[in-house]
């Protein structure tokens, strides 16, 4: 469902969308909006979890999810593809748009939003297949390929862009499960990037991860911005700092502040911000 | 200090006591461990030293005249009329012929029962194979009578008293004269495996009643198997978690719990009286027998289903899968393992069940061997039951063999489970 008032900021964005080239005046010139989200509030149960949340999401953007455990941040990256109708008594009121369509309307499959926004989760969970098998799931879950040579393109192309290809190309039929913690991961985002998604979520990608490997994805990251928006919740404020445009910044429920990412780690308007990137909590 | 000191004697003097436990548990868990399989030892002891020597059977070599006049008097060449010639009277001539000093009327009754009755069948069955004979005198191994088996094997022994015995004096001199003349010996016993029930110890076989288990257990899978799997799935992975639900969570648990009496006097009251189905019939055995089991492999899937773990769903969830799509894809082929497992020790449960099938009408005689879900049947425990119940000696160790079969086949079907357990198993 598309609102009198967001068509026209979409409508503005489309026009300026034209005229961008450079990354870095992103900010000064209002990229496309990819989520609007407002007053975003989730119940489990009785419990209150998110508190009237209002957040964009720009496209090509990282847009990095920072706060305390237990703070919401999953909980709002879990609505944006309705990973959330899945838990038992879990409710979300309040407006989440994907390029101006309701994500929570009645119509919309969730399969079709899903297909639409993919995600990585925090333990890697490849399938217990094949390389080629867990890439290719989505893509023939979809029908998106139309013959086995275009599933192969889909596959390689996918694989190459986790930066994962040269080193599985030769071993594409062993079990996905048999790869280092990191190769997992990297297998995670080419089998969600397999199904050409606008935006993917991730959920602390990095968390069970050793620095190299960390580098390598937080390096991915950087790629992928090029072609997709991406979400991310993370725990590390250098990581934020280190691969996010934008940053929001999540405490007990509330979205305590957002904005472009140097100035949330330079310029903080909030104290509790302060107090959060500096250490003195959480 | 001094408090340091105390406290690590008193650490000490713990972790005697505490390794002093450890031991003891140990001990306990290998006694009852090495208990259970004395019993088990035991078990398969006296159910093999009884049950073995039925995989033999006293078998007599007869020379039978084949006389052409008493098989086809008018010569017609016609097959029904060679059916129903006189065989036993064949053999009855054999044996007066090979002692000819039998003269008494009694004495030659006693004589003919050296042969089982069986005979006449085993000697009708070659002329029909062989139609060459006809007219010839040709040695003839047949089945010996039950009585004359349980003397060959030691069962009846010749040195109590003679009325004490069901061997005359006379009988042990003629066994004896066979046996020096190489016309009686052990053989393996085809009878057993070929073989429905019958009266005559020597002429009962298992085949019956393995056939019958079979159609039973066939009935029981196809319907247990898909209704029991598709119950976990929806209760697992689409029911609301609400009262009702917790309600059919607590009645599957308490049904697996029912003697499985009641479900045969539901069978009964439902299947045969109500709806009119065949007494003593596969059919009606298998859809008993599959509600004693349903419960069994609702609650193995379910738990099968529940340990997949959640982030597999989240992944295929994320991938954008259906919630079907996740189950068929994913946890089901995952939780396989386990519900084949759970599957196949509720087969091997209903298996060995009795008591239900009695109520069903599936504890008669039957000779015939089944050919299909609606003839009348037995299984392999009813089958062990009756002959237990049989007065013949013979019958003892063919009880024993029985179960020797029975068993044959649950160990079968736990190696099946193991083996498809270790075919479906993943990691992650």
């Amino acid at each position: 469902m598309m609102t009198a008032e967001t068509k026209t900021t979409n409508e503005a964005h489309m026009d300026e969308d034209g005229g961008l080239t450079d990354d870095t005046v992103v900010s000064m010139n209002l990229p496309h909006l990819t989520f609007r989200t407002r007053n975003v509030e989730v119940f489990y149960g009785e419990t209150q979890a998110l508190f009237g949340i209002d957040l964009d999401i720009f496209r090509n953007q990282v847009t990095a999810l920072i706060g305390p455990s237990g703070c919401g941040k999953s909980t709002y990256l879990r609505c944006l593809n309705r990973m959330n109708d899945t838990i038992d008594g879990c409710c979300v009121t309040g407006i989440i748009e994907l390029d101006g369509d309701d994500v929570y309307d009645k119509a919309l499959d969730p399969v079709h939003l899903r297909a639409r926004v993919g995600m990585v989760f925090q333990k890697a969970n490849p399938f217990p297949k094949s390389i080629y098998d867990n890439t290719a799931y989505g893509p023939r879950l979809h029908g998106l390929a139309d013959s086995k040579a275009d599933l192969d393109d889909v596959v390689e192309g996918s694989l190459t862009k986790a930066g994962l290809w040269d080193e599985v190309k030769d071993r594409l039929d062993a079990p996905g499960t048999g790869l280092s913690g990191g190769q997992q991961q990297r297998l995670c985002i080419a089998r969600a990037i397999a199904v050409e998604p606008d935006v993917i979520l991730m959920d602390e990608p990095c968390s069970a991860l050793d620095p190299i490997a960390t580098a390598r994805i937080e390096e991915l990251m950087d790629e992928l911005r090029e072609n997709y928006t991406i979400v991310i919740v993370t725990h590390s404020m250098q990581q934020a700092a280190r691969v996010s445009q934008r940053t929001a910044f999540f405490h007990l429920g509330n979205l305590v502040e957002s904005g472009d990412t140097e100035q949330i780690f330079t310029k903080p308007s909030d104290q509790r911000t302060q107090d959060y990137i500096t250490g003195r909590f959480g | 200090m001094t408090d340091r000191s105390t406290k690590s004697a008193k650490v000490a003097a713990s972790l005697r006591r505490r390794h002093a436990a450890e031991r003891r548990f140990r001990l306990y868990g290998m006694g009852a461990v090495a208990f259970a399989l004395a019993c088990l030892g035991l078990l398969f002891f006296t159910v093999v030293s009884k049950g073995y020597t039925a995989f033999q059977q006293t078998y007599v070599k007869l020379p039978i005249y084949f006389d052409a006049g008493d098989i086809d008097p008018k010569n017609s060449g016609d097959p029904k009329v060679w059916a129903k010639a006189n065989y036993q009277g064949m053999a009855k001539k054999s044996l007066r012929g090979l002692f000819p000093d039998v003269k008494k009327r009694r004495d030659k009754r006693a004589l003919y029962k050296l042969a089982s009755s069986g005979a006449a069948y085993e000697l009708r069955a070659i002329v029909r194979e062989n139609p060459d004979l006809v007219g010839t005198t040709t040695d003839v191994w047949v089945t010996a009578d039950d009585d004359v088996d349980m003397f060959i094997k030691g069962y009846i022994r010749g040195d109590v008293a003679e009325n004490e015995r069901r061997i005359s004096n006379k009988e042990m001199a003629w066994i004896e004269a066979l046996v020096a003349d190489g016309r009686l010996e052990k053989r393996f016993n085809t009878t057993f495996f070929s073989a429905g029930d019958s009266r005559e110890p020597e002429l009962a076989g298992v085949w019956g009643a393995a056939a019958g288990s079979f159609f039973t257990l066939l009935v029981t899978l196809a319907l247990a198997f898909p209704i029991g799997v598709a119950a976990a799935i929806y209760l697992e992975e689409f029911a609301p978690k609400n009262k009702l639900t917790q309600v059919i969570e607590i009645n599957i648990n308490n049904l697996a719990a029912v003697p499985s009496i009641v479900f045969g006097l539901l069978g009964l009251a439902v299947f045969l009286n109500f709806i009119g189905m065949p007494r003593s019939a596969p059919l009606v055995g298998g859809v008993v027998l599959a509600l004693m089991t349903l419960p069994t492999i609702i609650i193995a899937g379910r738990a099968a289903i529940k340990s997949v773990p959640p982030s597999i769903r989240e992944a295929a969830l994320g991938l954008g899968a259906s919630r079907s799509q996740v189950v068929f894809h994913h946890v089901l082929p995952l939780a396989m393992p386990g519900v084949l497992t759970g599957t196949i020790i509720g087969m091997a449960q209903a298996l060995g069940e009795t008591a239900p099938l009695l109520m069903i009408g599936m504890v008669a005689f039957i000779v015939d061997i089944p050919g299909g879900f609606t003839d009348p049947a037995t299984v392999l425990p009813v089958q062990i039951y009756l002959w237990a119940d049989s007065p013949e000696r013979a019958f003892v160790e063919r009880t024993s063999a029985a179960i020797m079969v029975l068993l044959g086949f649950l160990i079968m079907m736990n190696l099946t489970a193991v083996w498809l357990r270790k075919k479906f198993e993943r990691r992650w």
